[in-house]
């Protein structure tokens, strides 16, 4: 006989209280979430999809974030302009600050500088271009070509590849010869195809030797329909009082560096009027896509969270009124309002839980799976998988409050009769 | 079963209870109820729909809080008590039937039971073994493992007793328990409450079935919300 002595006297303090144990509260909600196995899984699915976009989201952001490192444009990287500020508008403007001939000479000799060449515009007063008379009376023999003077520097600073023949060299520079090497477009209209035979040109009334064709230039293509003159042809032909702009080329990283150390080079004691533009730093590029992609995507994924989260409440709210009776015994039984409420709040939380492991799994699988299609290599933060299941758990929690508090509220009386 | 000097003492012990449901017209649901159950009695509790059976019954099961009189459970005055200790106290004491048996449908005969003792102090190993004892008290030993959806109605609601018995109550309240079972079966519930009764445990059954109420030993009667002992 298991009963109880009757009539004995108790201190009501001496009552032991209701309790339950962790593991047993975890079997309970296990088993009633197994009860009903195709309802949980749909309720998981919001926090699957929900955690599944955040994951893939950030891991793919991520991943995409290293691959723009790598393969981050180097050419641009590499590349620092500078020109003098300008003052006035549009073609009544002038630098505020004249470069120096030698622009090119200063800026080589700075650590970390691979080539530096000077660039400008040659006013020819409106001089057409002329080669050799080829007597063809349909064909137009005169072309308004923009001619553009160089440091010899210049041509490795923007990497112009010849097709034949050569550069022109501080020699040419330095004595004013009337050399030139030509763009491949202008080559082409001027009819000039070989330098082997010493081709001449003429803009206006001045002769040039063509010493060089350009094949390519991988830095402002658009020299390939220039007439690329020395400085020193420019300066006593034509009046040239400065050049215009300074490129060069750096050494992988160092661009920033070299970007801030040019101004000095050029005028030294009026740096700020001199303009240097550098390629941003590649980490800043990186992170400012990954930012901008996260923004978009983060926000989607906290979305589908909060319709993960709507829909756990809604379930489990659902279910707490079918589980009165449920309810009603297990407060019969013993059960404290805590007790309950602990019990579907374990219930969500599981849910969640289960909904965010999936959707972590889900979301890794993703990114591997675009890394692999775009032959990526696939980046993650190593505390995403971990945190991903406990934010859904935290979801599934948030989510249960509401209900677990209906649920304690429910009174066993009319939960027993109903 | 229990010492001589506290023989005499009441499982259940009323004085001038009263219930009023509060509204624009005010319920007098049970009015200056007086009873005593000895440990071992037998008590049913008879009366038409709307006479204040429920209320009576939910009074009793720590269900509900009367407005004036008192209350005592095994010589503790409910009245004194808090929310968590009645609970406790309804956990450890009263053990519950229910004309709906109230069985978690996905959960095996021995796991309904043992749900029982889940809020109490049990160990969970002792708690397999007290439902098994109880069910086989029921005469349900061979259905440890079933499903109830797979049980009749009678072995349902023996289920239930099992389950209500399993923590050693000092009273057995049981809501109208044959209300959905046809005779034969009412007939061997009753059968197993007279054993459990014979075997010293306190027996209250709420019923509108005169059949039902016959078998027990005493018989109160409820009408507009007053009880009164009928027969002897």
């Amino acid at each position: 006989m298991t009963m109880r002595p009757s009539g004995e006297s108790h201190m009501v303090r001496d009552l032991p209280s209701s309790s339950v144990s962790i593991r047993d509260l975890f079997l309970e909600a296990v088993s009633a979430l197994l009860a009903r196995p195709s309802r949980s899984a749909l309720t998981a699915l919001g926090t699957v999809l929900g955690v599944g976009a955040l994951v893939s989201t950030l891991g793919i952001a991520q991943t995409a974030g290293n691959q723009i490192i790598t393969r981050f444009d180097e050419l641009a990287a590499t590349e620092v302009v500078a020109e003098g500020q300008r003052i006035g508008f549009g073609s009544g403007s002038r630098a505020a600050v004249a470069l120096p001939w030698d622009s090119g000479d200063r800026i080589e000799r700075l650590n970390g500088v691979v080539a530096a060449g000077t660039l400008s515009d040659v006013d020819t007063a409106g001089a057409l271009a002329t080669s050799v008379p080829v007597t063809d009376p349909l064909g137009s023999t005169a072309f308004d070509i923009p001619v553009v003077a160089v440091s010899p520097g210049l041509f490795g600073a923007v990497r112009a590849e010849l097709s034949t023949g050569r550069f022109f060299d501080e020699g040419h520079d330095r004595n004013g010869d009337k050399v030139v090497v030509l763009g491949a477009a202008a080559a082409q209209r001027l009819n000039v195809t070989r330098v082997d035979n010493r081709p001449a040109i003429k803009v206006g009334e001045e002769a040039f030797v063509v010493v060089g064709i350009l094949a390519d230039v991988q830095r402002e293509p658009s020299l390939l329909s220039r007439i690329i003159i020395p400085n020193g042809a420019a300066r006593s032909r034509y009046t040239l009082a400065a050049p215009t702009e300074v490129h060069v080329e750096t050494d992988v990283g160092a661009s920033r560096l070299i970007a801030g150390q040019v101004p000095t080079a050029l005028a030294p004691g009026r740096e700020e009027l001199v303009v240097v533009k550098a390629a941003p730093d590649p980490t800043q590029v990186r992170n400012r896509v990954e930012g901008d992609i996260n923004a978009l995507f983060i926000v989607l994924g906290s979305v589908s969270l909060l319709v993960g989260a709507i829909g756990i409440a809604n379930v489990t709210l659902v279910s707490v009124l079918e589980r009165r009776g449920e309810i009603g015994l297990r407060r019969a039984v013993g059960a404290a309002r805590r007790h309950i409420a602990s019990q579907f709040l374990v219930e969500s939380t599981l849910l969640g839980a289960l909904g965010g492991l999936i959707g972590t799994s889900a979301g890794i699988l993703l990114i591997v799976g675009v890394s692999a299609a775009r032959d990526w290599t696939p980046v993650l933060e190593p505390w995403l998988p971990f945190i991903a299941p406990i934010a859904g758990a935290l979801v599934g929690l948030l989510a249960g409050v509401y209900p677990a508090l209906k649920a304690a509220n429910t009174e066993p009386i009319a939960a027993l009769r109903g | 079963m229990s010492s001589p000097a506290t023989a005499a003492a009441p499982v259940v012990e009323l004085h001038d209870l009263g219930r009023t449901f509060e509204g624009a017209q005010p319920v007098e649901a049970l009015r200056r109820a007086d009873l005593s159950v000895m440990a071992g009695d037998y008590v049913s509790i008879v009366g038409p729909s709307g006479s204040g059976k429920s209320t009576l019954l939910h009074l009793l099961g720590l269900l509900d809080r009367p407005t004036k009189g008192s209350y005592l459970l095994d010589g503790i005055d409910t009245a004194d008590l808090s929310d968590a200790q009645r609970t406790a106290l309804r956990g450890q004491r009263i053990g519950f039937v229910f004309q709906s048996f109230h069985l978690l449908s996905h959960r095996t005969v021995v796991e309904n039971v043992m749900l029982a003792m889940l809020y109490g102090d049990t160990p969970k190993r002792q708690r397999h073994n007290l439902a098994i004892s109880a069910l086989e008290r029921v005469g349900l030993g061979h259905r440890l493992d079933f499903v109830p959806t797979l049980l009749s109605g009678g072995e349902r609601q023996r289920v239930a007793i099992a389950r209500a018995i399993v923590a050693g109550p000092s009273l057995l309240l049981a809501d109208e328990p044959t209300g959905n079972l046809d005779q034969t079966t009412s007939e061997s519930i009753m059968e197993v409450f007279e054993e459990l009764q014979s075997e010293g445990l306190t027996v209250m059954v709420i019923t509108h079935d005169s059949v039902v109420a016959g078998r027990a030993r005493r018989t109160v009667e409820m009408l507009d919300g007053v009880l009164s002992e009928v027969g002897q």
